[in-house]
């Protein structure tokens, strides 16, 4: 007999795949119907401040919203980037003002681009929803395109060039090389990005869905705009439903989408050899081994897949003729005519921008550079009680891997909490002890950039050879000896690092931090983020324009000045050869 | 620059008779005088020549105008030492490359982009490490429109030659060094190149499998089992050269240049210890030693413009530590102050990379003499040998501060200043009219080694500042 050799293992295997496959419809149904609904919300008309109801029930709803407007302005900025990286890799001519716009657009804070995006899009589409939506969409992706657009352009310049030429001699057109060469090459790097950018999007969705401009008030329905409206209401009970919602999205999207993400982009390592430690998704095991996912994907995606690598490749005479005359002379005639309409472009903006800097008087003036002052110091105390609690901490856990194994999910938890959502709660305690809102802008860039440094302080120290540390016991180094020569020296790269992304990342939070609004009022305390929203909600374009210029200069002299020269010397002096 | 006069055609092949020296070693014929005379080349280069700088700034010839081609039915081996251009003379003639002047022929006409039906085994592999074994090997065939039944068929008998039989669904990452290379080979010969270029590609495997992988390659190759009608392979392994090729073609540098090409006519399989194979290696042997004796061109040839380049470069300092050097001279001691040199790299199991700089440096430096292949120890070498450490320090500064051009001249512009200290930048811009960027990185690298072995002068990584140390000084 045969039957019973069919072991209990593999019943369990497919008992759970037809439990998956009832999963993966169920979840296509739902798709679909959400589709039709946010279909007939964005055709629908427009509602500018749309009542924010407080009951928990609304809850689903708006979180669905939400998600709706992250996926988009994902992939918006996903697209974005993948394009502007290409260009910016492979045209020489352009290449190097490509990539100083990525370094200004990156320091520019999501809320300059408000008024502009949000008066664009409502002139598009004056009637639908869709303006307003799309609107809050282009905001966020704002907040989220630049790393990723940076990302993807190192990733094509880094490429090996053996790997190159092998595409170049085996004939590779471009659309195969994209395919096969460039676009897995820089998977990994993307991944990351997203995850980084997605949680900035976070960070920032209550500023993105719930504004005010030109003394106009504009809410869309979403999470963000629901835990906003609980706080300027005072209802602590809206406020932690609201909060636990948030929460349970992002743990949930980090499960479900950003984990098998990670594990599938093991296969784009780019190693000849296998490392030891991976990352596992059970999501993804059982995905893979789901037999409606394997039917999709031999019915539908490989022959797509198939056929469009065959068009492609198709697409292309072979052996290509040489003489491609015309198009490259049409080429030759576009790239300066565009250079030139460019160029005029940016003229007449600067001379829009010089007219209506012209209206800022010498009183704004000043405010906007003690207000940049303040900011300033703002910043550099956040990243010095960062690090002051990181360093040790971090080092304390990199060390010791049994301490790691419980605090690195403990700490990735805490950190993927938009720390804007926790901000309400901040609040009151602060007000309860007596704080004001200058210390409290403080509070809240500490608790959303810390983590950055606390990660990159353990990676460091687990990446500190142990043969170093034992060397350190060997020759009996006391403490400080310790600290000084063996630990400090060995994070300094992964500090900087964590350093430069928590610094940026504390500039823009001084938009939300710096001006709130808070039980029915508006608390605003000196600084650049309070000037920057304050001129945005009363449609006071030249203040709007000259804050943010000061802020976008601040950050970009910052990075070149400060955090260049470190990265320089952690590349060449404090590099651990492995 | 070369007489114009005679027409492309025998130019190359005077070139190549000109590197030929059939007198004295009878198993080395003349390619004009063999098999192809009458048979077309598949490439052919023209006088390329490679530049790297901008016009207007001060140019670097990596490459000298060189002819080369290649003809069907041999492997030929491409042999130099490390900065003669093998490689970047394997990318022009397949066209990855453009040169800065000349031309390459495919079939005697001009290439356009990449040659048309190519292949090249990476020294790196170069596998896309995303895709599996089957999938690498069917990319290029994908990339020229091939269907997919089609496709699927050649690809798997393809991998069934190479002997990856069961390895189809493999990834990259999990196969050895040996295997991935049988990828490589795998998908290079799936398109049926009519010549297969090959960049080093024994040389990042361990000595047995690349002995193994070389036998393969040569069964397949005489088993006419490999759709390609010339095989062209780039090494800096000499035995590997000569146990492959029926031709090799040695390169001189600063610039490159074609020292010699010549027919191996030794039936297969070699013998190692064959004699011949013996006097063929220690004619390269010879030949790659001496690098600024020119192989006897034939008068009234135009060979020896190369030759002329190659006297005007700015002498470089071989990339060899003062260890190395000592090292060297203390073995030479022991075997009574001479030996040949093909003996010493095999007993030393260095490839001609490693050690042609040490010997270089040593000779440079007047400590040993180099004559027809064997190295002598000079009298300043054995006073060298058998001091002390101190002592030797001081013979070194003294022969490194009079001989070696660069060291001389660091030392001269250091000490000229009051606070005998310079910036960088002055030597680097010094070295850069001369060398390209990553050369000029080296050569000072190997400079400062070599000034703070003989406490001639240091530098300071924080400053980039190059100094006489006050303890230097006094001597």
């Amino acid at each position: 007999m045969t039957l019973p050799v069919l072991s209990r293992s593999a019943i369990r295997e497919q008992s759970w795949s037809a439990l998956v496959d009832l999963l993966v419809f169920s979840i296509v149904l739902a798709a679909i119907f959400g589709v039709l609904a946010v279909g007939r919300y964005w055709l629908g008309a427009v509602t500018p401040a749309a009542q924010i109801s407080h009951s928990p029930s609304a809850l689903p709803k708006y979180a669905f919203y939400s998600l709706v407007r992250m996926t988009v302005a994902y992939f918006l900025s996903l697209g974005f980037a993948v394009g502007y990286g290409y260009i910016a890799a492979y045209t020489p001519r352009v290449e190097a003002v490509m990539i100083a716009a990525l370094d200004i657009l990156q320091s520019i804070p999501v809320l300059s681009f408000l008024p502009g995006v949000m008066l664009a899009m409502a002139a598009l589409f004056p009637s639908r929803q869709l303006g307003l939506e799309l609107g809050s969409i282009v905001l966020i992706f704002t907040g989220q395109v630049w790393n990723m657009a940076f990302s993807f352009y190192s990733s094509l310049k880094s490429i090996p060039r053996e790997l190159r030429e092998a595409a170049d001699i085996y004939r590779f057109d471009r659309w195969q090389r994209f395919l096969e060469l460039e676009l897995p090459y820089a998977t990994i790097g993307l991944v990351w990005n997203s995850i980084v950018s997605v949680a900035s999007g976070w960070f920032f969705l209550m500023a993105c869905e719930m504004f005010v401009l030109r003394n106009h008030d504009f809410r869309l329905p979403g999470l963000g705009s629901y835990l906003q409206t609980a706080a300027s209401n005072d209802d602590t009970g809206a406020i932690v439903w609201g909060l636990a919602a948030m929460i349970a999205v992002i743990t949930l999207i980090d499960q479900i989408v950003w984990r098998p993400l990670i594990a599938w982009s093991d296969r784009f390592k780019f190693e000849q050899v296998e490392s030891s430690n991976k990352v596992t998704s059970p999501i993804l095991h059982l995905l893979l081994s789901s037999r409606a996912f394997h039917w999709v994907s031999a019915h539908a995606v490989q022959p797509a897949w198939n056929r469009l690598t065959a068009h492609a490749a198709g697409l292309t005479p072979r052996p290509p003729k040489p003489p491609r005359a015309p198009s490259a002379r049409a080429a030759a005639w576009m790239v300066p005519a565009a250079g030139v309409a460019l160029l005029l472009l940016a003229a007449y903006a600067l001379f829009q921008a010089a007219l209506a800097l012209k209206g800022v008087t010498l009183a704004e003036l000043l405010s906007t550079m003690t207000a940049a002052g303040a900011t300033f110091v703002r910043v550099i105390v956040a990243l010095l009680i960062a690090s002051l609690w990181t360093i040790p901490a971090g080092v304390a856990i990199g060390f010791n891997r049994k301490l790691a194994r419980i605090a690195q999910p403990l700490a990735q938890i805490a950190a993927s909490v938009p720390a804007t959502a926790l901000f309400p709660v901040v609040l009151l305690l602060l007000v309860r002890i007596g704080g004001g809102l200058s210390v409290g802008a403080v509070v809240l860039m500490l608790l959303g950039t810390q983590w950055y440094i606390l990660f990159n302080v353990i990676a460091g120290a687990m990446a500190i050879p142990t043969e170093l540390r034992e060397a350190a016991s060997v020759f009996r180094f006391n403490r400080r000896q310790r600290w000084t020569t063996v630990i400090l020296p060995g994070i300094f790269p992964y500090l900087v690092t964590g350093l430069v992304t928590a610094s940026g990342g504390a500039w823009n939070a001084s938009i939300v931090a710096e001006y709130v609004h808070f039980r029915k009022e508006t608390l605003s305390t000196l600084g650049l983020g309070a000037q920057i929203t304050a001129a945005s909600e009363a449609g006071n374009f030249s203040v709007l324009l000259l804050s943010t210029i000061v802020m976008a200069v601040l950050v970009v002299c910052i990075n070149r000045l400060v955090w260049r020269p470190m990265y320089r010397l952690a590349e060449t002096r404090y590099r651990l050869e492995a | 620059m070369v007489a114009c006069g005679t027409p492309a055609r025998t130019r190359a092949k005077s070139r190549l008779k000109a590197g030929c020296r059939q007198d004295w070693l009878p198993h080395i014929d003349c390619p004009t005088g063999a098999a192809h005379i009458d048979e077309a080349a598949i490439i052919e280069a023209k006088q390329v020549e490679k530049v790297y700088g901008q016009p207007g700034e001060s140019r670097i010839q990596v490459i000298a105008p060189t002819d080369l081609a290649v003809y069907p039915g041999e492997i030929l081996a491409l042999l130099g030492p490390s900065g003669s251009g093998k490689s970047t003379l394997l990318r022009i003639l397949t066209g990855l490359s453009k040169p800065s002047a000349g031309e390459v022929l495919w079939h005697g006409k001009p290439l356009a982009g990449t040659c048309p039906n190519v292949s090249i085994v990476f020294q790196s592999f170069a596998l896309f490490p995303w895709l599996t074994v089957l999938d690498n090997v069917q990319a290029p065939l994908r990339a020229i429109g091939t269907p997919p039944h089609e496709r699927m068929k050649r690809s798997l008998r393809t991998i069934d030659s190479v002997g990856l039989d069961g390895f189809e669904t493999a990834f990259p990452k999990e196969l050895s060094g040996g295997m991935k290379q049988r990828v490589g080979f795998a998908r290079a010969l799936v398109v049926e190149p009519e010549v297969l270029f090959m960049d080093e590609p024994f040389s990042a495997l361990d000595v047995l499998t690349a002995e193994n992988l070389r036998a393969e390659l040569l069964e397949l190759w005489e088993g006419k089992k490999m759709p390609t009608r010339a095989v062209f392979i780039v090494t800096h392994n000499i035995e590997e050269a000569v146990s492959l090729a029926d031709r090799v073609v040695v390169l001189g540098k600063n610039p490159g240049r074609i020292r010699t090409d010549f027919r191996v006519a030794i039936p297969r399989p070699r013998d190692r210890k064959n004699p011949h194979f013996l006097e063929i290696v220690d004619y390269i042997y010879r030949v790659l030693t001496q690098p600024d004796a020119p192989p006897a061109p034939e008068p009234g040839q135009p060979a020896a413009a190369s030759e002329r380049a190659a006297k005007q470069a700015y002498p470089m300092l071989p990339h060899a530590r003062p260890g190395g050097v000592a090292g060297l001279v203390e073995l030479l001691l022991d075997r009574n102050g001479r030996d040949d040199i093909y003996h010493l790299a095999d007993e030393l199991a260095f490839e001609i990379d490693d050690l042609l700089p040490i010997v270089e440096s040593a000779s440079l430096l007047g400590y040993i003499t180099v004559k027809e292949g064997d190295a002598e120890l000079t009298p300043e070498g054995r006073a060298f040998a058998e001091a002390d450490i101190l002592h030797r320090k001081e013979l070194f500064r003294k022969s490194a501060a009079e001989r070696i051009p660069l060291i001389r001249q660091i030392v001269r512009s250091l000490e000229s200043k009051s606070d005998h200290s310079m910036p960088d930048e002055f030597f680097r811009d010094m070295l850069e009219e001369h060398f390209s960027e990553e050369e000029t990185g080296r050569q000072l690298e190997t400079a400062v080694n070599w000034g703070r072995y003989a406490e001639l002068f240091d530098r300071d990584a924080a400053s980039g500042r190059f100094y006489i140390s006050e303890e230097g000084h006094n001597h």
